[in-house]
């Protein structure tokens, strides 16, 4: 029962993460009336990130804080598409936040572009490799929009995020040769806002390693500022000091790029925005004839149904969430892994990593417990296609690198092989350990596959009574294949490196996915974008095929999972959908392609 | 679970050769119970029995011993740590989807599926283990924690490894869970409980929360600072 109704938007957003908190200042900008909707807490800085209580590893990464509250609502997981799914009870493989800044407070900060290739990947496979290259029930596909499309929404975001990093060519011309560039990046328009973050000696021995191998090691683009820096918005940050408290923490020192730092005290000052926190949107309302929304209702904090129409909908949350509103709104068509039809829910995919650790002698001072999120060195040789996948036999790509941020004693002391668990043995290598280890990632893409998708659980329930989302997700033998040739090349690296000992952590297979132990938060897909409405939710512009006033930024827009971390590319989307929402939609409401 | 698996020993075997190890070392209990703080006054469990309490801290103190390396867990506070926790919502299961259905036997990809709060698991489990060590050495059994420290190893080994069956928790669980916890009050800020002292932080290296490493970045030397704990309290 609706308790009130409130005055009508111009424009509702559901969620407050990076994507929500974009589209509200350029749409603010615009001059429309915007209500952006936040389900979890209010966030700042000031207060969740105040020093030094905001460093208290038990608090933060242990209990979780700053995630997504499961007891509320969580997602269901089974392995194949005839198994039962079962919830995911305790946060493991992925921490998805809530909150204002959502998952863009609580994360590291790697702030890449895109791999050109991989905005049009299954025509580049069919080009270079053949059609009978790609495994039976791969179902990769291109973004619908190229690099060239992308490149200014790129260069702004980085603006706005205050990125640091080495540029390797700039308008064409070679600029980062033998100074920390990716040989193997993009042309770009114009440089980092900010120079590239000092080197860890962990970062520095992976670097001089796969130099010798005759790789090319370049500085991870970050988006902890290393000076200061205000950005367009007129926001500031302070310079990154490497506290090592960025994944799972909000940055007290105002270095990290969140939506919070970067946006909000902009878009504050703005007399036509509001943002309204718990708020949980249960769903989109839609027209009498299914062509358009009216606006969306939700929960307030008192559990009471608000509604709040608008003639725009964004639907901003994370990646699964918005697939998952999607489906209790009725806004396109279910996807159907037997016949192949529907698109909602459709290629879902994830990431595949690979990790060593190295063990040093005590002479070798990793010290990781400096470290910051972003910052690192890292190899593309053999990300996207960089290399020769014919004689591999696999399709994706892996960037590799070391990517200190800052490992605590709790979850974060890696030992060798055969150490002991626990008693004198075990504290006698935790000593002999902790400041001697370099932790190593090859951080893979991972495709899409017809089996791999979203639906609604038939059993499992949420605190409002609503179904849960339900992923079917499993690694293939392609996956398997990718990540362990991975780590064969990271291992090589490694050894160069002239540890003591390493451990491999690798997928074996058969091996199926695991709801535990923590990967990634990179979840792709689901209401991806493309060109042909039968095989993506929405168009090129992330505007539904279905409900033309409803537009879906995030990574639930990707069809595949990508090599490199997602967050610079669900920003540049978000710009691209948002200049064609004000320079075209808004003057002509319907259908953008 | 390995029951099955015939290059273990059979449960009868181990728990043949645990009852002949906890009969030949019992001795009286440490005299771990009452843990003084660091003002000096003993800590009054708010959550655990007295039989309880003195399982916690035997448990602690041969999960991570005093030892030549130094102080171990019961020194750390580690016990104080685990009954202040046994009042967080994270302990009455608040912080986790605990709605049924629930499928006990899921597959471990499938993560926790168990109806158990954490507060559940260390009741369960504490009773188990005092029972399984009891019915082990036969009639007037000692509770684990008046066993001698190399019996009380034996006895987590058989728990931790799985070939111990619990009825009322998984026995490898009730273990994983309280390890855990006991590396928690050993490593979180002393804010907590534990890491009283900040030992646990000593032991390894890590500065607590220092927070600005700017000139240390780059550097293959040793950080010569102590930690630092929230509270400026320093080690």
């Amino acid at each position: 029962m609706v308790y009130s109704r409130m005055k009508k938007a111009d424009v509702v957003i559901v969620g407050f993460g990076w994507a929500g908190a974009i589209l509200a200042k350029e749409l603010t900008e615009a001059g429309l009336n915007v209500v952006a909707l936040e389900r979890g807490p209010m966030r700042d800085t000031a207060t969740d990130g105040a020093y030094p209580q905001a460093l208290d590893e038990l608090t933060y990464n242990i209990r979780r804080k700053l995630f997504q509250d499961m007891s509320r609502e969580t997602v269901t997981i089974r392995h194949g598409v005839n198994d039962t799914a079962l919830p995911y009870r305790q946060l493991g493989a992925f921490l998805p936040g809530t909150g204002v800044g959502g998952a863009g407070l609580h994360w590291s900060g790697v702030h890449f572009r895109v791999d050109p290739v991989e905005l049009r990947l299954r025509t580049h496979y069919e080009e270079r490799y053949g059609k009978r290259f790609l495994p039976e029930g791969l179902t990769i596909q291109d973004f619908g929009v190229s690099y060239e499309e992308l490149e200014p929404h790129f260069d702004f975001a980085e603006k706005v995020f205050g990125t640091s990093g080495t540029a390797w060519t700039v308008a064409g011309r070679k600029v980062g040769k033998g100074k920390g560039g990716n040989f193997f990046a993009a042309d770009r328009s114009h440089d980092f806002p900010l120079p590239a973050q000092k080197r860890t000696v962990s970062a520095q021995r992976f670097g001089d390693a796969a130099a010798q191998l005759g790789y090319h090691p370049y500085d991870l683009p970050s988006a902890n500022a290393s000076g200061p820096y205000t950005n367009p918005y007129g926001c500031q940050m302070g310079p990154c000091n490497f506290c090592g408290y960025c994944s799972g923490y909000a940055c007290y020192n105002y270095s990290k790029a969140s939506p919070n730092v970067n946006v909000l005290p902009a878009l504050r000052q703005a007399p036509n925005f509001e943002l309204r926190t718990q708020a949980h949107v249960l769903r989109v309302n839609l027209a009498t004839d299914r062509r358009t929304a009216t606006g969306v209702t939700y929960m307030d904090a008192q559990g009471r149904e608000v509604e709040q129409p608008a003639d725009i909908v964004v639907i901003a949350a994370f990646q699964f969430h918005n697939v998952r509103l999607m489906l209790l709104s009725g806004i396109g068509k279910p996807y159907d892994p037997a016949t192949g039809l529907g698109t909602v829910g459709r290629n879902f995919s994830y990431q595949n990593m690979a990790t060593i650790k190295a063990f040093f002698d005590k002479d070798v001072h990793a010290n990781p417990f400096i470290g910051a999120g972003g910052a690192g060195v890292a190899i593309d040789d053999f990300n996207a296609d960089h290399f020769d996948h014919g004689p591999v036999g696999f399709v994706g790509g892996s960037p590799m690198w070391v990517n200190q941020a800052g490992a605590k004693p709790i979850s974060g002391i890696a030992l060798p092989d055969g150490s002991p668990a626990w008693g004198s043995a075990w504290k006698q290598a935790v000593a002999d350990n902790y400041l001697h280890t370099v932790s190593m990632d090859a951080h893979g893409a991972h495709m899409s596959y017809r089996d791999n998708y979203l639906s609604l659980d038939p059993t499992y329930k949420d605190a409002w009574g609503l179904p849960l989302l339900r992923m079917t997700l499993d690694w293939k033998d392609n996956d398997i294949r990718m990540t362990r040739f991975m780590a064969q090349k990271m291992r090589a690296v490694a050894e160069a490196m002239g540890p003591r000992s390493i451990r491999v952590s690798v997928k074996n297979f058969g091996q199926h996915f695991d709801t535990v132990g923590y990967q990634t938060t990179h979840l792709n897909g689901g209401a991806v974008m493309g060109t042909d409405p039968r095989t993506s939710a929405v168009n090129r512009y992330l505007q539904s095929w279905d409900v033309h006033n409803v537009f879906v930024p995030g990574a639930s827009a990707f069809p595949q999972g990508l090599g490199y971390n997602p967050t610079g590319l669900v920003a540049a989307l978000t710009y691209w959908s948002a200049k064609a929402i004000r320079e075209r939609y808004l003057r002509q409401p319907g259908p953008l392609a | 679970m390995s029951t099955s698996n015939s290059s273990l020993p059979s449960r009868r075997q181990l728990f043949k050769s645990l009852g002949a190890t906890l009969a030949v070392v019992a001795l009286p209990a440490s005299n771990a119970r009452q843990p003084a703080t660091a003002q000096g006054k003993a800590y009054r469990p708010s959550f655990f029995s007295p039989d309880e309490w003195a399982f916690v801290n035997a448990a602690s103190a041969r999960l991570i011993p005093h030892d030549r390396l130094g102080p171990g867990a019961v020194e750390a506070g580690v016990p104080e740590y685990i009954d202040r926790q046994m009042g967080t919502p994270w302990a009455t299961g608040a912080l986790w989807y605990m709605q049924g259905p629930f499928n006990a036997d899921a597959p471990a990809t499938l993560g926790y599926q168990l109806q158990l709060t954490p507060q559940q698991v260390y009741r369960l489990g504490i009773a188990a283990t005092d029972g399984f060590v009891r019915k082990a050495q036969g009639a007037q059994g000692k509770s684990f924690a008046q066993l001698a420290p190399d019996a009380q190893d034996t006895a987590l080994h058989a728990i931790e490894s799985g070939q111990t069956v619990f009825e009322t928790v998984p026995a490898t669980l009730f273990f994983s869970m309280l390890l855990q916890s006991v590396r928690e009050g050993f490593f979180a800020d002393p804010f907590h409980g534990g890491n009283r002292g900040l030992v646990g932080w000593k032991l390894i290296g890590f500065p607590g929360a220092r927070a600005d490493f700017m000139d240390w970045v780059d550097r293959d030397v040793k950080y010569p600072l102590p930690p630092v704990a929230l509270s400026g309290q320093r080690g």
